[in-house]
């Protein structure tokens, strides 16, 4: 009787803890929507989606996004390009090539750079980087797309690289011995049956990646210019929309037109990162490896 | 035990406090003054602990607004009050005196390297609005002109805009930054840019500009012979009086208020 009590005790104390981080989820959710809708009640959803001027403090104030969301896409894309390559290979590296002795070595630096406040990154970014791009580019302005894109891959390969080991070390040692046991080589076992085997782990690895990159602000406020234009180059200045938000909030007139459009960007910047862990975990699912049985 | 102890205290000084009038004033208004008043408003209500004061800042419109409403004792604004705002006032009962307490001057900047010197007013709306854009055009080096501006919602920018832009908008491929220091950095690191910055926020990692062959200079700014330069002002109803009347004289002191307008990168009217 007593082990009972104490059991279903402990089973509500467990799910009342799990139920509170859902709360506050929920509770996050809500705010934001009853916060950013209320400018659609007289500004349309297209202007604020198509449009492309984004003068907040005039009046009336424009508050088209699509240079915004534009920038945050190709900051993303730019990034990820940068960064899986060199994160998923690092895994494989430290996962099947690496003797033990490096692997212990080299993995806690990798974790280490995950650990780097992403404030000083943006420093460095600011202040090391983009005199650099300058002198060697050319670049009228080093605070650009490229520059924020090599910082986010920075903070990015940490994440690909770890999900990428784990999904890696998850892999039935009995599949490489049985391609090694029939003459294939090593590499011919990373490329035709590890890496095949890992590649749900490895997608959800990048898909966490690229929701790190888009829903990051310290870095591309300071790194990316902050140019409300659409870029066409490389080396254009770009105002991702985390940037926006964090630059403008403190000071937009509480619950002026101004404050509840820096909310809506909020919802655009939601339902992105919501679509990328949404195709992660669909990718994560689709392609479970069940045993050794499916491949 | 101890902790029984503790909450009798502290009940104790609750109910020894509580009589004593406390005052309260609100204060309301323009973003840009904001700081100020944050920073004074600090050091006011450690020197007197019977007042307290909410600040909150909405723009210069909002805080005259509460003012006429009779919803904030102070409104604080970066301009006079309009006509209208006095008719208005004038209806509600409500007698706006504005009282200046600092002045906000902004400053163009280049690199330390950039060979141009002097700007007129003109030349720098159609530098911003993406008229001019080689420093060939102003008598400098062959070079693309790196435009760097300020978030839309801050005091500089505000100031910028109305003084030297007019009506023109700073055109969407100009960079932004968050902060006076960020632009400063900014402009030390790039040869080509040109920024604005508040007077307080100069060093020697940039150069200032001159505009329309006037240097600035906090004395430059105070006689108005800079271009780039208006008076901060708050608003009460009727001339200050009571704890108001001790803020506004807090704010006025040369080795109080004033000393935290320097600090928040504007300049002091008495030093």
């Amino acid at each position: 009787m007593h082990i009972r009590t104490k059991e279903s005790l402990f089973r509500g104390t467990v799910a009342v803890v799990a139920g509170s981080s859902l709360l506050a989820l929920a509770g996050i959710v809500l705010f934001l929507f009853m916060e950013g809708l209320p400018l659609f009640a007289h500004y349309p959803l297209t202007d604020f989606l198509f449009g492309s001027l984004w003068y907040p403090t005039e009046d009336p104030g424009l508050f088209g996004i699509l240079p915004l969301i534009a920038a945050s896409l190709a900051v993303t894309a730019l990034s990820s390009l940068l960064a899986v390559p060199l994160g998923v290979l690092t895994a494989v590296y430290l996962n099947e090539v690496a003797p033990a002795a490096v692997r212990r070595l080299i993995k806690p630096f990798v974790e280490l750079l995950a650990a780097l406040p992403s404030v000083v990154l943006g420093f460095l970014g600011m202040v090391v980087l983009a005199p650099f791009l300058q002198d060697v580019l050319g670049a009228a302005t080093g605070l650009n797309l490229l520059n924020a894109a090599l910082v986010l891959a920075i903070m990015s390969v940490p994440t690909i690289c770890s999900v990428s080991e784990d999904a890696l070390h998850a892999v039935p040692r009995t599949l490489r011995e049985a391609s090694l046991a029939l003459g294939a080589t090593r590499w011919q076992t990373i490329c035709r049956v590890t890496v095949p085997a890992a590649l749900s782990g490895i997608g959800t690895a990048v898909m966490l990646g690229m929701s790190r990159a888009i829903g990051e602000t310290m870095v591309v406020l300071m790194a990316a210019g902050g140019a409300g234009i659409i870029p066409t180059s490389l080396l254009d200045p770009v105002r991702p929309m985390p940037a926006s938000i964090a630059a403008e909030m403190a000071e937009a007139p509480f619950r002026s037109d101004h404050y509840h459009a820096l909310f809506a960007i909020g919802i655009v910047l939601f339902f992105l990162t919501l679509a990328f862990n949404l195709i992660a975990s669909r990718i994560a699912e689709k392609h479970r490896q069940a045993g050794s049985s499916s491949l | 035990m101890s902790f029984g102890k503790i909450l009798a205290a502290v009940a104790a000084v609750c109910c020894l406090a509580a009589p004593a009038k406390a005052q309260d004033i609100t204060i309301n208004g323009s973003t840009t003054v904001l700081p100020v008043m944050q920073k004074a408003g600090e050091s006011f209500m450690a020197a007197h602990p019977d007042m307290h004061l909410t600040i909150s800042g909405g723009g210069s419109g909002n805080g005259i607004k509460a003012l006429l409403e009779k919803q904030c004792d102070v409104a604080m604004s970066s301009r006079h009050v309009k006509d209208k705002e006095m008719a208005a006032a004038r209806k509600n009962g409500v007698d706006p005196v504005t009282t200046a307490i600092a002045v906000d001057a902004i400053v163009p900047v280049v690199h330390p390297d950039n060979p141009v010197n002097d700007l007129s007013t003109a030349q720098l709306a159609d530098i911003y609005a993406g008229k001019i854009t080689n420093w060939k055009e102003l008598g400098g080096k062959d070079g693309k002109i790196v435009v760097i501006s300020r978030d839309t919602s801050s005091g500089t920018f505000e100031c910028w805009q109305e003084l030297v832009m007019g009506k023109t908008r700073v055109f969407p491929a100009a960079l932004m930054q968050a902060s006076n220091g960020a632009v400063v950095q900014a402009v030390s690191k790039n040869p080509q840019a040109i920024g604005y910055i508040g007077l307080g926020y100069l060093d020697k990692s940039v150069k200032d500009l001159m505009v329309n062959d006037v240097k600035a200079t906090p004395e430059t700014a105070l006689s108005k012979q800079w271009p780039i330069a208006r008076e901060l002002y708050i608003v009460t109803n009727g001339a200050p009086a009571g704890g108001v009347k001790q803020l506004v004289d807090h704010l006025l002191a040369p080795d109080k208020g004033q000393k935290d307008v320097l600090a928040v990168g504007y300049v002091p009217l008495k030093q």
